[in-house]
């Protein structure tokens, strides 16, 4: 039996010797261009090039990443923590002919600065239980669409574009700029059958936020009270008896305005603009063309340097609603239990 | 394979300039019967709307409680080789860096043993390897812990740590986030490979607060660093900056959330008034040639972050303003333990640490882990007057049976 409980390998053996040199001690760092990002250390300056990948990837392609790597970059390279490959290079007459053979293989350079980075995102479709809509589909029909805001840095600020398929939100899409959040709409239909068969139904109940499941002691399953289900799928993570998928129902809600960097503002949650855009694969172009909006509006008006939050915050989230021409309704306002702080309790607001 | 498939709507996923996912499937479906299902199983999905995975069942290998999470397709008798379809995360090492000796490592054993279908990486930091079969889990992990890769995290246990590039490469690191994230992932392999907790737990390490791997929304302790001095600013550089044709006062001074900056255009002379900053690294961040941390460098940690399931997503809010951060993080490490055993103790299933804590309060919370409560814990202090007091705060009418030792802390 193999040994147990190793831990994951030593990141310092994977260093490149200009990050050994400098570990600690860099002193600044400039953007070179779209993609390219210098940092100044004492010993010398360290290039690393960002790249785009789709997140679901072969080995053939960490391959072909490795021969870059290799052939550029000493064999030295990491990942970001949104999916972006970055290679790690001290020489900088390897900027160019790196960036060139990236290019011809298909690999985006960019993401760096005030730019648009690349879609962290969940599995969808590809490989989860509870999904209300696929993720790397959309992604890539997002990226697509957008593809120029990522190669190019001279946005208001930086715009992080996130996606979960369903409310368990594997990734920080509710703090994101835009999140694109599959959601259900429909009460679970109850399988009596698989509920007798293996779940535990005092455990089904306890989950339900809203109290809406009751045990059915009778019946050995449960019932539902309609009308308190938010459609949030927990019990169906709970137990697969609670069957919450629905292909005529289930779809997509857009969010915005979140961010997790501390600066100038504090941290905040991204807030529901569109509360329903229909499934329509393969390219999604009713949730393509909401996004792309919002992302145009925030560029042609934001100030220099705002966040997509910082800038509805600013102007007010009325005046996002006009200048998007994004219909409200009685769905945006919060009827759930933290809802009060959202309501305007001032007279002062404008048009 | 019998027959080509047609996929016409994923198909139209090849086209576009983003790379696509669905070239990197049948990339892998070349050598892989279960990545060419895939191509056919997400088709369906396409075409039904709907996903087609059931509920995983416990899988795992030998002295593992998590670490592989179990996949079954609905439709096997169409995609006999997603039968079973399972997930391994392997602990990614701290801050994603790799050589490209160690990256083909993991490629051939993947290969070997699996569908070649990967995540690099996963959302908690795990690099995921997608689509095995049950009987191919323990050789798979078995040639992994040879090769020095390791299981990272499921369920209701320790989730692996993750941590920013840290002093790897960047000049705003104020304490080594490779490092802890790597003693820390270290020291509770226990608590990471076992479940034994009401539900998961996430660390994560972000250097400075532009937190780059968003602790503050995903982790339930989110270690922030920080400094309690002030910036230090360089004015050759700030007169740089202007002569470079930087509008100083509208994207750095008016920028500024507590005005704590001011200047003077005429000299050219950037001030700070050190008691007004509240460190948000702005100025540090579009100024970084000129303005710098403080000297005094640990880490802000906060409580509680978690997405929308179910009581709403939390933001983690301040526990300790400031704290050292230094290897070998005794003190971290003895502030984890009390308020793993709290949580342990008090909290329900699947109730995470923030969730419990909203629930019976930051009092409860601030004794049972004896942590002092000071300002910096909240944006203001609480407009109701109802204050749960103590009883050794109060004075009893029955003194003569109280004695200080029954007061107070248990809950």
């Amino acid at each position: 039996m193999a040994k147990t409980d190793k831990g994951p390998p030593d990141y310092r053996q994977f260093l490149p010797p200009i990050i050994k040199e400098n570990y600690g001690k860099w002193k600044y760092h400039e953007h070179v261009r779209p993609g390219v990002l210098k940092h100044v250390g004492e010993t010398g300056e360290l290039y690393s090039i960002r790249v785009g990948s789709p997140r679901l990837v072969s080995v053939d392609f960490i391959r072909d990443v490795c021969e870059l790597a290799d052939r550029y970059c000493a064999g030295h390279l990491r990942f970001t923590s949104r999916n972006n490959i970055e290679f790690l290079t001290p020489d900088q007459t390897q900027v160019d002919p790196l960036i060139e053979a990236c290019k011809a293989k298909g690999l985006p350079v960019g993401g760096t600065g005030k730019a648009m980075s690349n879609v962290v995102h969940t599995q969808g479709w590809i490989h989860c239980h509870t999904p209300a809509t696929d993720a790397s589909g959309i992604v890539k029909a997002v990226m697509d669409d957008l593809f120029e805001y990522f190669t190019r840095d001279d946005l208001p600020n930086k715009l992080t574009v996130a996606m979960a398929c369903c409310l368990n939100m594997c990734g920080a899409v509710h703090c994101s700029d835009v999140a694109i959040l599959g959601v259900h709409r429909t009460v679970p239909r109850i399988n009596h059958d698989i509920i007798r068969k293996g779940t535990e139904i005092p455990s089904l109940v306890a989950c339900c936020p809203t109290a809406a499941i009751r045990p059915d002691p009778k019946n050995k399953s449960v019932t539902l009270h309609d009308s308190r289900c938010m459609y949030c799928g927990n019990c169906y993570t709970m137990s697969p008896g609670m069957e919450i998928m629905d292909a005529d129902n289930d779809g997509i809600a857009i969010l915005v305005g979140g961010k997790v960097s501390n600066a100038r503002s504090a941290p905040s949650f991204s807030r529901m603009v569109i509360p329903f855009l229909p499934n329509n694969p393969p390219r999604w172009p009713e949730t393509t063309a909401a996004v792309r909006h919002i992302v145009e509006t925030w560029v042609r008006h934001a100030r220099k340097g705002e966040r997509v939050g910082e800038w509805i915050e600013r102007i007010g989230w009325e005046r996002f609603f006009t200048l998007t021409d994004i219909p409200f309704s009685d769905k945006l306002i919060d009827d759930y239990i933290f809802s009060r702080e959202t309501y305007r309790t001032t007279a002062a607001f404008k048009y | 394979m019998e027959e080509e498939r047609k996929t016409p709507q994923l198909d139209e996923l090849e086209r576009g300039p983003w790379p696509s996912f669905v070239t990197e499937i049948r990339r892998a479906a070349v050598k892989s019967e279960s990545a060419g299902d895939l191509l056919g199983l997400l088709e369906k999905s396409y075409e039904d709307k709907v996903g087609h995975w059931k509920h995983g069942g416990i899988v795992g290998v030998k002295g593992y409680g998590g670490g592989v999470i179990g996949r079954y397709t609905d439709m096997p008798e169409e995609f006999p080789h997603l039968r079973e379809f399972h997930t391994m995360r392997l602990n990614q090492p701290s801050g994603w860096f790799y050589t490209t000796d160690a990256l083909r490592k993991i490629c051939d054993i993947w290969e070997k043993h699996g569908s070649g279908l990967t995540n690099f990486h996963g959302s908690t930091g795990d690099i995921i390897l997608l689509g095995t079969t049950t009987g191919e889990l323990q050789p798979t992990f078995d040639e992994f812990i040879e090769a020095g890769f390791d299981l990272g995290g499921s369920g209701s246990d320790l989730r692996s740590p993750s941590c920013c590039v840290g002093p790897g490469r960047c000049e705003y690191a104020c304490y080594d986030t490779l490092d802890m994230c790597f003693d820390l992932t270290n020291e509770y392999q226990d608590e990471l490979h076992r479940p034994m907790w009401p539900y998961k737990f996430k660390i994560k390490m972000s250097g400075c607060a532009n937190d780059c791997v968003a602790s503050i929304a995903r982790a339930d302790l989110s270690v922030i660093g920080t400094w309690r001095d002030c910036i230090t600013i360089d004015q050759e550089a700030v007169k740089a900056y202007a002569a470079g044709g930087m509008d100083i006062q509208a994207l750095v001074c008016d920028k500024c959330p507590t005005r704590a900056l001011h200047f003077n255009p005429k000299t050219c002379e950037l001030k700070v008034d050190g008691e007004d900053c509240s460190r948000c690294m702005h100025c540090v961040n579009v100024m970084t040639k000129a303005v710098k941390q403080g000297k005094e460098k640990g880490a802000t940690l906060l409580i509680g972050a978690k997405s929308t399931i179910v009581k709403s997503a939390f933001l983690s809010w301040v526990v300790v303003p400031f704290m050292k951060m230094e290897s070998p993080y005794t003190e971290f490490k003895d502030l984890l333990s009390r308020i793993w055993d709290w949580w342990d103790e008090n909290g329900k299933t699947r109730e995470r640490i923030g969730e419990l804590i909203y629930r019976v309060g930051m009092g409860e919370f601030l004794r049972a882990v004896d942590l002092p409560p000071v300002p910096q814990m909240v944006f203001r202090p609480r407009a109701n007057p109802y204050v749960f007091w103590q009883e050794d705060e109060i004075t009893r009418h029955d003194q003569e049976t109280a004695s200080p030792s029954e007061s107070g802390r248990d809950i």
